[in-house]
């Protein structure tokens, strides 16, 4: 294990990442303006699958990928409208689209399994890609990889220091106050559903065109990318950049599993592949556990000192959702 | 700028909620708005900032008429409005809620709005401090806030939909101040309220709405029994409330000590007596709701004890409180009490002390229509709990409790609520006090209410209390500089 | 939380709504079935002739009927404390492997043979329960939302199945995805003759839906259940705990989804194999939005589904379809009966 390996590793791991960047980002836009997309799991599939085979009828990987991104953005728009126009609850719309869009990939995917097509490979940057260290952490990945920088500096900037990244977080918390101040709330759920989808939606064929090139239905390993996707944006406490390295830190986490193989032959491979889910579980348990009546009670009957140190720790660990999510706006 | 206001009429669906309401506020005016809750006043008040639109009628700003289909458009047009509960976003910070607004720049000027924040908040007096959370405002503040907000717009009509529930004397001063000051510089302001001698104090004219028409416009020098009269039709005589109290101990709190994560009250002290009201007051967030939550074993005290007839309760859970006979009654009766989407029978049925084995659909039936009627609730059993009106709920929950309680605890009982129900309801409750010697620890943010109802006082200020003071050695003045931060003046 | 309105009583106008949803589901595969140059109708056919063709084919159906009754039955709980048990699937495996392990510890002894049955599908419904209690504590304890705690523990669950297979339960020679060594005959639930069906365990369920309508419609363990789901807050305040009925609820929905996984080693696999929830759980998540809280509607809906699972397992043979399309179309189902739900509530609010 050199210090060579590593380095070639850790880039690997914000490769293996990107698509789940990208992914959790765009649901943090989303639920920021009060809308949880729960079909990020099939929709990753579907747009996965449907961007390969756009990827190989046209022979462009650019269709495939903005194929994907659209696909993406319109089962996200199902849940907007079903939502804002039908009051349907969002988590069982979702649901259900997480269901179906997975059926969907695997059935109308089965004529093009196992069949090769074209790919994205990796675009060193010259120069930049030539720095030591940095140059193979940074600058030596597909163009995706760059996007999903790209995209984490853009969204930290968007959310905290412009105008309409203040009116996006209003709508997630206080609709009504974003209203008076001139907001079309409806309309602005709309767009951000729409553009947090395309994001979930272009982590699809950033599998099938990158990362995992091909389609071969269940057995793509891609079951399961959704869902920690959306964990991964309550880890993040709907902070882009937060979110980011939530995503690393999971892809780390995988890439550790790969790589500690050889070395834990007593652990088998199948408790490896599968940690990240656990891990998921004790993350939401720590960010969590604050709210928890059973915490409070223990707490109070602490002394003073102690008490209010853990009680600082677990408010610091606190990620509060933006208060409307999953409600519906109304004119009051 | 001037505002008029030809033959505007508004209904929702057989309720007619405004009616030919003609008026003329020249620039400059403090016009004062009266009518009791239902009078239709918030309706006007929602036509004039955009919120709803008016069936029939014309709008004239500076004679030009307008038109304005949302609350942007008003500010557009130069109206806009602080409500009770200001529309703010509590996660962002002051300055981000002062510059927020769609159509702004896409990279707004901080500094440039924070300097012009200072300014103004300069100019009138007023406290807030441009980097700090909004969480950490009071309503006086966040009320402040919003008005700077609304004047660096650009509005020159504003509307105030009561301002002076929940704030300090102190802070009312300064807003009092304030609207003098705007008026003088041409802006013309809707001050709606229910407090009669504020509205006698503060308005250049009054209108007085009922059942969705203009009844009066007045002019100074105003008469106080004249605006009742011409609110409610004939003058309302509020029963003259008795005292319950007996010597004995009820509720007993020593020096409590509660920790919640925006505020540590602190050294507590309560003796409630059987048959008595305690009335408490402070501004939204003083300790007052943590505090009654912890005497119905609700929140968890961290220092202190709790007694109850004796018994000591302290750090007891809050089924221990329920069982001893401690009933506690929310401000948010739907949010918080009540399971919107089901029925009035369901709701009986889990109202029920034994709640175990096979429901008897019927037996619960004729229960809930025992209870509606005894509590004069307008609602059949099979009707869902959303679908009456908050009136009809308060009394519905007052029907629910159980019978013969020890203590009564509640958050706002009458908010929301018109002045027949609100009456309605403490009769129930002094009832209680008399037959059961059930004692009553409730905060409402009426100061009015306060001194209505209770037999003593208690003010609660950034997590501290005072002891209870009886309620004839204060007034609302004293009150209101209690929750102020003044409250020593009793101690 | 509630997907439809749980008060609205049905009606013609509901009836009608819903029977557009189920219109447009099946115009919506049609429209994917030419699209992907498939005859429509020989395919919806096919899948008719798969489920009733033979005795032995509907015999099939019931086959899965069982366990798709038994996850619904025990979702409906979840679903009235206002909770998405996503979680079901593990809760499955986990009853599998509960089963499974109580057959391996009995097999070779000399307890009575329907003694050692019950015991292994009591075991599979403690497994079920446990796994679901872990769910419900990471919620109610730790605030873990219960579809994301669900869903990771499945993952779990499945990784538990798979080591159990390869590892310790390993069969005698070669490990294979095919799974565990195959009981003895002996210890096989018995089945009607022709057929994979057993009357044992098609009563099982049936008695399971009875329980469930009894338990959440008469009762007041039912009317608490719903009061968590609709207010948790005003359940505590009215001495409902919110945490021990949705511990409760879940612990239920945990036992039905362990039988269900008892019934799949016992009665169906007879050994524990990767894919033993077989994605009932994730259907009985669908048959339960179907059915609007009302559990005595689940028998025919669950019949239905489990027509659909089995019809179109031939069709990758006979029209070189893939599987999946029995799951398009009943995803598509709820989906349109859903949203024709919100049409409905629509135009009503706009008359009112």
């Amino acid at each position: 294990m050199t210090f060579e390996t590593i380095i070639i590793g850790l880039g690997s791991v914000l490769s293996i990442a990107s698509p789940i960047v990208i992914a959790a980002i765009g649901e943090t836009y989303t639920e920021r303006a009060g809308i949880i997309n729960l079909s990020a799991n099939g929709t990753i599939l579907l747009t996965a699958m449907s961007g390969f085979v756009f990827a190989v009828k046209t022979e462009s990987v650019l269709v495939g990928m903005l194929g994907g991104a659209l696909l993406g953005g319109f089962v996200a728009l199902i849940i907007a409208f079903s939502s804002i126009y039908l009051k349907r609850s969002q988590v069982a719309v979702g649901f259900v689209l997480t269901l179906l869009t997975a059926d969907l990939a695997y059935f109308l995917g089965s004529p093009f399994m196992g069949i090769s097509g074209p790919r994205i490979y990796s675009t060193p940057i010259p120069l930049l890609s030539d720095i030591p260290v940095i140059g193979t952490l940074f600058f030596n990945h597909n163009i995706m990889v760059y996007v999903s920088f790209l995209i984490i500096i853009f969204s930290q900037f968007y959310f905290y220091k412009t105008g309409p990244g203040l009116i996006l977080r209003g709508i997630g918390d206080n609709p009504q106050a974003a209203f008076v101040r001139g907001a079309n709330v409806n309309r602005l759920r709309y767009i951000y559903t729409f553009i947090g989808g395309a994001m979930i939606g272009l982590a699809g064929p950033m599998y099938s065109l990158g990362l995992k090139a091909g389609w071969k239905g269940t057995i793509s390993g891609l079951d399961g990318i959704g869902w920690i996707a959306l964990a991964i944006t309550i880890f993040g406490g709907w902070d882009p950049l937060k979110v980011a390295f939530g995503a690393y830190f999971f892809a780390l986490l995988q890439w550790l599993g790969i790589f500690l193989q050889p070395y834990l032959p007593n652990i088998p491979s199948q408790v490896l592949q599968v940690a990240p889910f656990p891990l998921m579980i004790l993350t939401l348990l720590f960010v969590k556990i604050g709210d928890a009546q059973w915490v409070e009670d223990i707490l109070v009957k602490l002394p003073e000192k102690p008490r209010q140190r853990i009680r600082k720790l677990i408010n610091s660990l606190q990620n509060a959702a933006p208060s409307a999510l999953g409600s519906i706006f109304e004119r009051k | 700028m001037k505002i008029e206001l030809n033959n505007i009429s508004k209904t929702f669906g057989k309720v007619c909620a405004n009616q030919n309401i003609n008026l003329l506020v020249p620039s400059g005016t403090i016009q004062g708005v009266l009518g009791e809750n239902g009078a239709g006043k918030s309706t006007l008040m929602k036509i004039l900032s955009g919120f709803i639109s008016y069936d029939t009628g014309q709008l004239l700003v500076d004679d030009q008429p307008i038109l304005i289909q949302s609350p942007a458009d008003a500010v557009t047009a130069g109206i806009g409005m602080l409500h009770q509960d200001p529309l703010d976003v509590p996660q962002l910070s002051v300055l981000d809620n002062f510059i927020m607004q769609q159509n702004g720049k896409f990279i707004p000027n901080r500094k440039k709005a924070k300097k012009e924040l200072i300014h103004l908040t300069e100019k009138f007096n007023f406290q807030i401090n441009p980097d700090a959370q909004m969480e950490s405002l009071t309503v006086g503040q966040r009320q402040q806030l919003e008005i700077l907000r609304l004047i660096s717009l650009g509005v020159k009509i504003l509307i105030l939909d009561e301002p002076t529930t929940g704030i300090s004397l102190n802070q009312k001063q300064q807003l009092f101040a304030a609207l003098k000051t705007l008026s003088q510089e041409g802006h013309t302001i809707f001050f709606v309220s229910h407090k009669l001698e504020e509205v006698a104090a503060l308005c250049d004219q009054v209108v007085v709405l009922r059942k969705g028409q203009v009844v009066a416009q007045l002019k100074p020098p105003y008469d106080i029994n004249n605006f009742v009269k011409h609110m409610f039709g004939t003058i309302i005589e509020l029963p003259k409330q008795k005292k319950y109290a007996t010597p004995d101990n009820c509720l007993k709190a020593d020096r409590v000590g509660i920790e919640t994560h925006r505020l540590n009250i602190k050294n507590v002290d309560l003796d409630l007596k059987q048959g008595e009201v305690i009335g408490l007051a402070g501004m939204a967030g003083s300790g007052q709701e943590v505090f009654m939550q912890a005497c119905a074993g609700l929140a968890k005290a961290v220092a202190g004890t709790l007694e109850l007839d004796g018994v000591d309760l302290t750090k007891k859970s809050y089924r221990t409180y329920k069982e001893s006979g401690v009933a506690y009654v929310p401000a948010s009766r739907l949010e918080d009490a009540m399971f919107s989407g089901m029925t009035l029978k369901e709701h009986f049925i889990l109202a029920n002390q034994n709640k175990h084995g096979i429901i008897s659909s019927e037996k619960a039936h004729q229960q809930t229509q025992n209870g509606i009627q005894k509590y004069n609730v307008k609602g059949t059993p099979e009707d869902t709990v959303d679908s009456l009106s908050g009136g009809n709920q308060q009394r519905a929950l007052l029907a629910m409790l159980a019978e013969q309680l020890n203590v009564i605890i509640l958050d706002n009982p009458t908010r929301g609520l018109d002045v027949e129900s609100s009456i309605w309801i403490w009769k129930q409750l002094k009832e209680r006090c008399k037959k059961d010697n059930t004692s009553i620890l409730f905060y409402s943010a009426d100061l009015d209410e306060v001194l209505e109802y209770s037999d003593r006082v208690m003010v609660f200020y950034n997590g501290e209390a005072t002891q209870p003071v009886d309620k004839n050695n204060i007034n609302v003045e004293t009150l209101g500089n209690m929750i102020g931060g003044a409250i020593h003046a009793y101690s | 939380m509630p997907t439809v309105d749980p008060k609205s009583k049905p009606n013609i106008t509901h009836l009608g709504f819903r029977f557009l949803g189920v219109i447009i589901a099946l115009g919506f595969t049609m429209l994917l079935l030419i699209l992907t140059d498939a005859p429509p109708l020989e395919a919806f056919r096919q899948i008719f002739l798969g489920a009733f063709g033979k005795w032995k084919r509907f015999a099939d159906v019931l086959v899965a009927f069982v366990p798709l009754l038994l996850a619904t039955a025990g979702l409906l709980f979840t679903y009235t404390t206002g909770l998405w048990n996503i979680g079901i699937e593990g809760q499955i495996a986990f009853g599998a492997i509960f089963t499974t392990g109580a057959l391996r510890i009995m097999q070779d002894t000399t307890l009575p043979i329907p003694f050692i049955l019950t015991l292994a599908i009591v075991a599979g419904a403690l497994g079920g329960m446990l796994w679901a209690l872990l769910a419900g504590v990471l919620r109610v304890f730790g605030g873990v939302n219960e579809i994301f705690g669900g869903l990771g523990l499945n993952f779990v669950a499945t990784s538990v199945v798979i080591w159990l297979i390869f590892g310790p339960w390993k069969r005698p020679g070669v490990a294979s995805m095919s799974g565990t060594d195959t009981f003895d005959k002996s210890l096989w639930l018995p089945m009607i003759s022709g057929t994979r069906l057993s009357l044992v365990a098609l009563i099982i369920g049936i008695v399971a839906i009875f329980l469930t309508w009894f338990l959440i419609k008469k009762v007041y363990f039912g009317i608490k259940l719903k009061a968590v789901g609709h207010n948790p807050k005003a359940a505590d305040l009215s001495g409902v705990s919110s945490v021990k009925y949705m511990l409760l609820a879940f612990i239920f929905c945990g036992i039905f989804a362990g039988l269900a996984g008892a019934l799949q080693v016992t009665a169906v696999y007879h050994r524990l194999i990767p894919s033993i929830s077989s994605g009932y759980g994730y259907t009985g998540m669908m048959v339960a939005m179907l059915v609007n809280f009302q559990p005595l509607l689940v028998t025919p809906i669950a019949l239905f589904f489990a027509i659909l699972n089995i019809g179109s397992i031939q069709l990758p043979i006979v029209l070189k379809l893939d599987s999946n399309l029995s799951g398009v179309l009943q995803g598509a189902l709820v989906l349109f009966v859903l949203l024709a739900e919100g049409v409905r509530e629509k135009i009503a609010g706009r008359n009112n």
